[in-house]
């Protein structure tokens, strides 16, 4: 039976991890990233054939579990490694192991020269593996599993290049805030075993259905799902962790952080839809409203990055929100749909940013691209599929998932509708940003940067300003000659006057002595004027250093305005002045990638185009991907209210806001028409400051909580201690009049105590 | 458990237990009368004993009959001072018996991994006297001779710590010393009271047979209650359980590589086996009505331990306050007191024993090297040591407990059966997971992580010997969180024993368990949520309706 293959779609990704890990070294580079390509073909073949096995039963009847071993076997308690295969866990493995599959082909090219690129696939399958047992999985223990296996190898793989601090920091901060959404998680278990006695999701399912699990039980489960869910999908308040994974390699990004892994809690929320059925409806609610909002919210921030990797990172949270807000709306198929339309387009964008990384000598940011529409066409022709489909621009396969979620919103609450509509607008403006500022106009990578050009007038100016000091320090050297020359005019002076009194009192008629005089007032009226002289000539230098300065004042000023007028462009700057990174720059040339990198965004540019057939609104015989995941869902799935004029409108709003998004970002990025600034506000690019404000938290109060515990520890606990030890010592020592060992007395104080007690015991209880 | 004393299922001549405990001790005194010319011979001679220890234990792992696990096996007994009751009665259940594998397993991989650093002689005689302790302590069915083990065990220790270790040795092992025997002699006046109170309310003879004492039940609440808090005082220091925890970090920092490893991995133990077999067995009752006041300071345990071993500086200090946020967690699902908390609560002491015993010979291994544990001191050791990273990496998500590796299935269990007694404190309880990847993984980062300067670019990687060590630590904790079957289904039998013994000795105890729905199978799904459908209406389609 074909359905009893499910086990060999986690098994080949194994299988490539178990043949990398013990002979990865030997197989190098590209065999390595071969096997592990091969491992995920042959995984997507065999959930292939599961879902044709699927396909042949009767709708209701596609259901199957295959057990392999008891796992944990203890009491009531008793789980299996087993896999439940339905349709909703079959989609999930499809799109896994497909565009699993092709992000590993990219990954060979994209890993390139890596040192340790065996090491990356090797991480890659075990992904892989996971992910397919958190889907695939018959119980929550096992999707836990599966969960935290994922949680483990998005951790290893932020920080795989965990030299640099900063990934290393990335890394830990994915893994620990995954935790706390995966501390919800196993509670979530804890209370679903209590309530019913098994954590199997038929019996979850079936329970539910059959009212035996409470409301406020079923409400609590869902709160408490939410939160393991809002981790790992990356919601508020737990989002942070997603946009520093970005520190990971760029096919990681496009593999976990957007196609498969941020998806689970979208899936696991879907997967025990019985359960949220029965909770309170504020519980649901709070599922929409967190979904809502941090689509709003992402999308806000992604206006204002510069970072290509991290606008699409933001972009992710905020489409997951969309699916959050369809969930808890009870649009489960609308959620999926996106889901799958989400991983192709996202996916594609993700290698796509990749593939402009990759050629752009790992440069990310995008104010140095521009105009590589010629020089990489293929990565700048996927891309643009890539922005169409996320833009919902129609019939690009992202248009037709996100108007069913948003029909659905404003059927159950307009103002869901409306925040879904602003993000909408959003979506659409800041994906053409990124396009523009990538794809279009000019190619800006070899011009000589702001910052650059800031820096050489800056070297200008410090260089005057310089000038200024020494000029400055001029005068004082000169100022000083003046009091010193004078000091010397003086003396000279009062030799003069002492020469005169000699000349007065000479007696004439001693001639030798009158010679004398006459020769030495001769030489003191001398002295005098040369004296007069340098006081004249420093005086002078005074004022030429005085000039000296005004000069280079004046060239400060000149300098500035300079660098006023010339703002950033290169006026005044000749190539000679160029820092050696220009030149660098000038000299290269981005490239296209290789095949191994391109066949894949080819196929997943074709599937972002072409995924919405699956579910076409137009026809009720079009809704396949509703029919196909139906029996999942036990009539839970909210029924639209709406008519068919009302879906016209609404879809032509939506038409023609994402229109709007995209037409600001044409007057703003290609016609510049609107300033920039304008729209990239700073409290935008710094993320409305909340990351900021949770690190200084953990940073200051959190950090200072944890070391008063730790000086709580070693100084009041063990002060105690110590003290007592301390006490006990010295009365010791005042009882003790031989030195015997220390342990030896604790040792006898011990002992009389215990004979002491003894006998409290034995009196006690005798009388 | 009314057929303890009946003999065990397999039927052996050989008293294994008493070899068990004998071997290693006459392998001590062997090790005295082995010249000193040769020091490699003290080793290998060590190894050798250890190794035979090793192989007896294996066999009685196969030899365990887990159809009967709740009884006593291979029970070996004899008189020993017949005037006051004690016997020499050695026996093994399902709840002892992983332990006594464990420290079976663990005392040849330390002797073989670290080398001692002087007076190798009475070194290996020391660790050989103290394989013999434990043993007995967990094969002990007499209470006296229980007594006197747990006391054997620290004199090891306390010259282990003393002589061989590092930096405040003297203080630590004083430490050590003087804070276990505090709570011993509250243990002396426990196990005296209980055999004497016993034989007045009865009036048979003293007896220290623990399940004659256990059976007998004879104590009154009151003086049961009291005399049940003489021990937990003991195994409380033991465990350690806060706030009678200081001696842990010292102890742990100072010791020397294989004295951590031991204690760390084995003599925990003591305390939570002790409060298992002799807390709740022989006081159901006031186990029950202290039950929720363990769990309490077991969680207080995990969290402060957890928050503690964060802020700590030194590698080996960090890993041995992360001991007492592990050991809390055995502690809750111990006094859960139900199938799933026990089971967890043993499992726990097994997996702990594996995983933290692995890591101090990690940590170790560094020190060796690099000669410091400052964790600011070390730094990017992944790039020089990358498969000494690697295994560093799998032991510790073992002990954060990613689920797949043995940490997640007994602290899992604990959580779960913990939940059903004591919802609230396991909630908090299980914020412990959050802070353990936090303090572990910053530590990872910060020895790992980074680029390596200095003398730790130049970091040596694992040896091929040092890999060998590792592999069976390894194994255990893939097959311990990938199939812990085998070793949940020896236990099982022992805890629905000691279960049915509280619900036999202890009016209105009912085990906190699930509720239990409906038992499903896949077919069932099928017609469920029909109804829904068909009552309503079908979703509009754009064509059909308006636009149609």
């Amino acid at each position: 039976m074909l359905l009893d293959l499910a086990f060999l779609i986690p098994a080949f990704p194994l299988l490539g991890f178990l043949v990398i890990l013990v002979a990865g070294r030997r197989l190098g580079e590209p065999g390595a990233g071969w096997v592990a390509t091969m491992a995920m073909g042959g995984s997507f073949a065999a959930a292939a054939a599961v879902f044709l096995g699927l396909l042949g039963e009767d709708a209701d009847e596609r259901r199957h579990v295959q057990t392999l071993w008891e796992w944990v076997p203890v009491g009531d308690f008793s789980v299996d490694i087993g896999f439940l295969v339905d349709p909703l866990s079959i989609t999930m493995t499809l799109f896994i192991t497909g565009v699993g599959a092709l992000i590993h082909l990219y990954s060979i090219g994209y890993m390139h020269g890596d040192e340790n690129f065996s090491k990356f696939f090797l991480y890659l399958n075990l992904f892989a593996f996971s992910m397919l047992m958190l889907v695939l999985g018959d119980n929550l223990l096992l999707t836990f599993l599966g969960w935290e296996g994922v949680g483990a190898c998005s951790y290893f793989l932020i920080s795989f290049w965990f030299t640099e601090e900063a990934n290393a920091t990335a890394g830990k901060k994915a893994f620990v805030t995954n935790r706390i959404g995966d501390w919800g998680f196993m509670v979530a278990t804890f209370l679903i075993f209590v309530t019913i006695g098994s954590i199997e999701y038929v019996d979850i399912i079936g329970n539910a259905e059959g009212g035996h699990i409470s409301e406020s039980t079923a409400t609590w489960i869902t709160v408490l799902l939410l939160i393991g869910a809002a981790g790992k999908s990356a919601q508020f308040p737990l989002y942070l962790w997603l946009p520093d994974a970005m520190a990971g390699p760029t096919p990681v990004s496009a593999l976990i952080h957007a196609a498969t892994m941020v998806t689970s809690g979208i899936y696991l929320l879907t997967r025990v839809n019985p359960v949220l059925a029965e909770a309170a409806s504020w519980s649901t609610d709070l599922i929409a409203w967190v979904g809502a909002l941090t689509a709003l919210f992402a999308a806000t921030i992604a206006v204002a990055q510069n970072d290509i990797k991290k606008v699409l990172a933001y972009s992710t949270v905020s489409q997951l929100g969309y699916m959050f807000l369809a969930v808890g709306i009870g649009a489960y198929i609308a959620a999926i749909f996106h889901m799958i339309t989400h991983a192709f387009f996202k996916a594609l964008l993700f290698l796509g940013s990749g593939s402009v990384i990759h050629g752009m000598h790992h440069d990310q940011d995008m104010r140095h691209y521009g105009g590589l529409q010629k020089l990489m066409p293929i990565t700048s022709a996927t891309f643009i599929v890539g922005w169409l489909a996320i833009a919902g621009v129609p019939p690009f396969s992202g248009f037709w998932s996100k108007d069913e979620i948003l029909a659905y919103a404003y059927d159950v609450n307009p103002v869901l509708w409306v925040i879904g509509l602003i993000t909408a607008l959003l979506t659409a403006f800041y994906m053409s940003r990124q396009v523009f500022m990538t794809f279009f106009g000019e190619y800006r990578y070899a011009d000589v940067r702001p910052e650059e050009i800031s820096e050489i007038w800056d070297t200008r100016f410090a260089t005057a300003e310089a000038a200024v000091a020494e000029a400055e320090a001029g005068i004082g050297v000169a100022e000083d000659g003046i009091v010193k020359a004078q000091e010397k005019l003086d003396k000279a002076a009062e030799k003069l006057e002492q020469r005169e009194a000699e000349m007065a009192e000479a007696d004439e008629s001693d001639e030798k002595a009158f010679d004398k005089a006459t020769k030495n007032l001769e030489k003191a009226k001398e002295g005098v004027v040369k004296a007069q002289e340098t006081v004249d000539e420093v005086t002078v230098s005074v004022d030429a250093a005085r000039a000296g300065v005004d000069t280079a004042r004046a060239n400060v000023e000149t300098v500035l305005a300079a660098a006023a007028s010339a703002g950033d462009d290169l006026e005044g700057i000749s190539d000679d002045d160029l820092p050696a990174a220009v030149k660098e720059r000038r000299e290269f040339h981005p490239h296209e990638s290789p095949w191994q990198m391109t066949v894949p965004l080819i196929l997943l540019s074709g599937a972002a185009i072409i995924a919405g057939v699956m579910n076409l609104p137009f026809s009720k015989d079009l809704h396949f991907l509703e029919k196909w995941l139906e029996p999942t869902l036990y009539g839970n799935k909210h029924k639209l209210g709406l008519s068919g004029g009302e879906l016209w409108i609404l879809a032509t709003i939506a038409v023609v806001i994402g229109a709007v998004g995209i037409a600001a970002a044409v007057a703003i990025y290609l016609q510049k028409r609107i300033p920039a600034e304008k729209v990239e506000l700073a409290i935008l690019a710094r993320g409305w400051r909340y990351d900021e404000a949770v690190t200084d938290f953990m940073g200051g109060p959190g950090r200072k909580g944890f070391d008063l515990v730790a000086w709580f520890d070693a100084t009041i606990v063990d002060g105690i201690v110590n003290g007592t030890g301390r006490l006990v010592r010295t009365a010791g020592g005042r009882l003790r009049t031989l030195q015997t060992g220390l342990v030896r007395s604790y040792a006898a104080l011990v002992a009389v105590g215990a004979v002491g007690l003894i006998a409290w015991f034995l009196v006690r209880t005798t009388f | 458990m009314s057929s303890l004393l009946a003999a065990s299922s397999a039927d052996v001549p050989f008293p294994i237990l008493s070899a068990l405990v004998v071997t290693p001790f006459l392998g001590a005194l062997l090790m005295l009368v082995l010249p000193n010319g040769r020091p490699e011979y003290f080793k290998q001679v060590a190894f050798l004993v250890s190794g035979a220890v090793a192989g007896m234990t294996a066999w009685v792992m196969v030899e365990f009959d887990k159809h009967t696990a709740d009884e006593f096996q291979f029970v070996d007994s004899a008189e020993w001072i017949a005037g006051l009751g004690i016997s020499w009665t050695l026996g093994l259940d399902g709840i002892s018996l992983w332990l006594v594998v464990l420290t079976a397993a663990l005392f040849p991989l330390t002797i073989l991994a670290i080398e001692a650093e002087h007076t190798p002689k009475a070194y290996y005689a020391w660790l050989l006297l103290l394989e013999a302790g434990v043993m007995g302590v967990f094969l002990a069915l007499d209470l006296f001779a229980f007594f006197v083990f747990f006391e054997i065990v620290l004199v090891p220790m306390y010259f282990l710590i003393g002589q061989w270790g590092h930096g405040a040795r003297a203080y630590a092992a004083t430490k050590f010393f003087v804070y276990t025997m505090f709570g011993s002699a509250f243990m002396l006046v426990g196990i005296l009271a209980t055999a004497f109170l016993t034989a007045a309310e009865t009036g048979n003879a003293v007896s220290f047979d623990l399940v004659y004492l256990a059976e007998e039940q004879a104590l009154a609440t009151t003086t049961a209650r009291w005399i049940f808090l003489s021990f937990a005082v003991a195994f409380a220091v033991k465990v350690p359980l806060f706030p009678v925890h200081t001696w842990l970090p010292d102890a742990h920092t100072n010791a020397p590589t294989a004295g951590s490893v031991i204690l760390a991995g084995v003599m925990l133990k003591l305390g939570t086996y002790g409060l298992l077999r002799f807390g709740i067995y022989l006081f159901p009752e006031a186990s029950v009505y202290f039950a929720p006041a363990l769990v309490a300071l077991g969680t207080i345990g995990i969290i402060y331990g957890a928050i503690a071993a964060t802020m700590q500086k030194d590698l080996k200090r960090l890993v041995a306050y992360s001991s007492v946020a592990h050991l809390g967690f055995i502690v809750i699902g111990t006094f859960a007191l139900n199938t799933e908390g026990l089971s967890g609560g043993l499992l726990q002491m097994v997996n702990h024993g594996i995983s933290t015993g692995a890591l101090f010979l990690l940590v170790g291994w560094i020190y060796d090297r690099r000669h410091t544990r400052l964790i600011a001191e070390l730094g990017g050791l992944q790039k020089p040591a990358p498969v000494f990273a690697a295994v560093f990496m799998v032991v510790m998500l073992s002990s954060v407990g990613l689920p797949g590796l043995n940490g997640f299935v007994g602290e899992f269990l604990a959580l779960l059966g913990a939940f059903a007694a004591h919802r609230w404190w396991a909630i908090v309880a299980a914020t412990g997971v959050v802070i353990a990847a936090l303090y572990l993984l910053w530590a990872y980062q910060r020895v790992f992580h980074g680029p390596a300067e200095g003398d730790n670019a130049e970091m040596k990687d694992l040896t091929w010997s040092e890999g060998a060590i590792m592999v069976p630590f390894l194994a255990a904790i893939f097959v311990m969180g990938l199939y812990p079957a085998p070793v949940l289904e020896r236990m099982e039998p022992a805890v629905d024993a000691l279960i049915e013994h509280i619900e036999g000795n202890v009016e209105d105890f009912d085990e906190a368990d699930a509720d239990q729905g409906e038992d499903l199978d896949v077919d069932d799904l099928k017609d469920l949520g029909k109804k829904k459908d068909s009552k309503a209406t079908d979703e509009s389609a754009l064509v059909e309706g308006g636009a149609g």
